[in-house]
């Protein structure tokens, strides 16, 4: 089977000249749960806007679903982001002032999906983070928690081939990470891709498989016998 | 994105800053307010203007004395020329020189005020002739009668008052019969006009007639007169009539170089376009004021849509990440500068509006003139596209920096 992520030698160097990434090869397939796990300033946020279509690498090949960013247009990478990838970040990017299914439905704006079936849609992925009590409230109304749940919603209402979740517990107590790591989990159990990137090493024990960065590396790429249960 | 989100995102974006919206469309919605309110009132003006001139009848000529007027500070040697005399009424009434003249007056302002046994009043005296003015201005004396040509060759001193000057005069008893005194003379009042207002550039109730004869001889002093008005039996000889004015006059005056004259003829046409003229000569000035004014507050939108940009860049960067194109991002922004601007268009259609309606009602209340309230649909059109227009325009280049922000680095923005 032809992998869903498959990176080669990829770098990146920044105009200042900081090298990110300095040829990182991988490769993930459809349904996996990976964690990339290493320090802080390791690289590992480079790679996953790389392997997220946000950025471009400076040299090296890597192709999402059998094609590479270069294959697309500008207009087409936009489409790729919206049709195929979810993200969730760290700070949650919810729209102030705008409700938590507006939030979800955010991504149908720009898809092709018929607009009457945009909140049938929204209120099923809410539902599914279990948030169907708390539609209508504004994030200042929504606790951490919360709102990276309405964030996973938002990252699963347009069906994508795989999520991307950079730290998404960095911003939330034990307990709410726990719930999103959960919300993670059964989403992989119910076949999705997950990337987690991540920097603790208990999170990444959830995953499948942990691939180490370290300085823009990969050091080690393990799969785990056995993973930690939420 | 579909035009109905698009709209109600920019919408959101709008009312999430509601005061800065507001300050920002300030100088939009003074711009706007500006134009309808010059052109509201420069068309007020032009009909009320319009409408004195045509009071006068379009078979009416003008003859005044000196060299057209080129500017305002020509006017004076109009009023001290002294090169209108009796002897060129005599050879304008002959119908070999001027066939289709069926009436003349001459006419001579008398200034200085009028009184009645201690009472004091100061009404617009002229001399002229009663008959004229009454079939003129189809006024009719309402007491009395009008003095006549006898009147006039005997330069009697004979009055006719307008309705107001009799009130403030006498009071509720009779006028007819009694003398008032004028410049130190006595003048028997023979008739008072009947309520009429104002018509033309009279006030016909605040007019005193005395025959210009009379005038000339015993109140003035002079040979000459301040105007010659003269009809002409059918509009339709309104251009030759002048014509043959200018030969006579010119012959009279031993003229051959038509550009020294020294008199000129106004026809209510000729007027009608001059006033039509300047009227649009100052609206069109107004109006380019405005719209510097409006570049000025374009500036503005330009500014405040800046700072909205830095401000979301988060928002552009989450937009973007989850499918928003280059063109979603740019249309956005230049929507809500467009709908920013375009309300300001609105309320400053409304605004306008009411204060001209408001100089309409103020004018008309407290002075005498028959002001006419215009709304004026091509300027309140023209506010709604220029103000939409201002906010496409400095709306574009705020719009296309948004579009243009990474996703990643927007995403990182602090």
């Amino acid at each position: 089977m032809k992998p869903l992520l498959l990176a080669k030698d990829i770098e990146k160097t920044y105009p200042d000249g900081t090298r990110a990434l300095r040829g990182v090869s991988l490769s993930i397939e459809k349904g996996e749960f990976v964690a990339i796990m290493g320090p802080s300033g390791s690289g590992k946020s480079t790679l996953l806007h790389v392997l997220g279509f946000l950025d471009r690498q400076s040299s090296g090949v890597y192709t999402f679903d059998g094609n590479t960013i270069d294959d697309y247009r500008e207009d087409e990478v936009a489409h790729v982001r919206n049709k195929k990838m979810g993200f969730v970040f760290q700070t949650f990017n919810l729209l102030p002032r705008t409700s938590a299914l507006d939030n979800v439905k955010l991504p149908l704006l720009y898809s092709s999906v018929e607009e009457s079936k945009w909140n049938t849609m929204a209120l099923d992925v809410l539902d599914l983070v279990g948030l169907s009590h708390r539609t209508e409230h504004d994030p200042a109304e929504l606790s951490g928690g919360e709102k990276q749940r309405v964030a996973i919603a938002r990252a699963l209402v347009n069906n994508p081939s795989v999520i991307f979740a950079d730290e998404p517990t960095g911003n939330l107590d034990s307990k709410s990470g726990m719930d999103i790591l959960k919300i993670l989990a059964d989403l992989h159990t119910a076949r999705r891709t997950i990337v987690l990137i991540t920097h603790e090493q208990y999170l990444s024990e959830f995953a499948q498989r942990i691939i180490y960065i370290k300085d823009g590396m990969v050091e080690k790429d393990d799969r785990v016998e056995s993973r930690r249960k939420v | 994105m579909t035009l109905k989100y698009s709209v109600k995102t920019a919408f959101v974006g709008l009312k999430t800053n509601k005061t800065r919206s507001g300050l920002t469309i300030l100088g939009i919605v003074i711009g706007i307010t500006s134009i309808i309110l010059v052109m509201s009132i420069g068309q007020g003006a032009e009909n009320l203007i319009l409408n004195e001139i045509s009071g006068f009848g379009a078979e009416t000529i003008a003859i005044r004395p000196g060299q057209e007027p080129k500017g305002p500070s020509d006017i004076g040697q109009t009023l001290f020329s002294d090169s209108l005399k009796i002897r060129d009424v005599e050879l304008l009434k002959k119908k070999s020189n001027v066939p289709h003249l069926v009436d003349i007056m001459p006419v001579l302002i008398v200034p200085g005020s009028i009184s009645y046994q201690g009472e004091t009043y100061r009404p617009m005296t002229m001399g002229g002739s009663a008959e004229f003015i009454s079939s003129a201005f189809n006024v009719f004396p309402g007491e009395g009668v009008l003095f006549d040509e006898q009147d006039i060759k005997d330069r009697a001193s004979v009055v006719v008052i307008g309705s107001k000057v009799r009130r403030e005069l006498f009071g509720e008893s009779d006028a007819v019969g009694k003398f008032i005194k004028i410049k130190g003379r006595k003048f028997r009042v023979v008739g008072v006009l009947a309520e009429k207002g104002q018509v033309s550039l009279f006030n016909l109730n605040d007019l005193a007639i005395v025959p210009y004869t009379t005038a000339q001889a015993y109140l003035l002093g002079i040979d000459y007169f301040n105007e010659i008005i003269t009809k002409v039996d059918n509009p339709e000889n309104v251009a030759r009539t002048v014509v043959d004015i200018e030969a006579t006059l010119r012959q009279s005056h031993n003229i051959t170089d038509p550009d020294k004259d020294d008199f000129f003829v106004v026809t209510s046409q000729a007027a009608v376009e001059q006033i039509k003229s300047i009227i649009g000569a100052l609206t069109v000035f107004l109006s380019s004021v405005v719209a510097i004014a409006l570049v000025v507050a374009g500036v503005g939108v330009m500014n405040i849509m800046l700072v909205s940009v830095t401000e979301r860049t988060k928002e552009v960067g989450l937009r973007k990440a989850v499918g928003a194109t280059d063109r979603d991002i740019l249309f956005q922004f230049l929507l809500e500068a467009a709908m920013l601007t375009g309300l300001g268009g609105v309320i400053a259609i409304i605004l306008g509006a009411f204060l001209s309606f408001t100089v309409a009602f103020t004018l008309t209340q407290y002075t005498n003139l028959q002001w006419e309230y215009t709304f004026p649909v091509s300027a309140a059109l023209l506010g709604i596209t220029v103000s939409t227009l201002v906010g496409v325009v400095f709306g574009l280049y705020p719009a296309r920096k948004a579009s243009k922000k990474s996703p990643i680095e927007a995403l990182g923005y602090e």
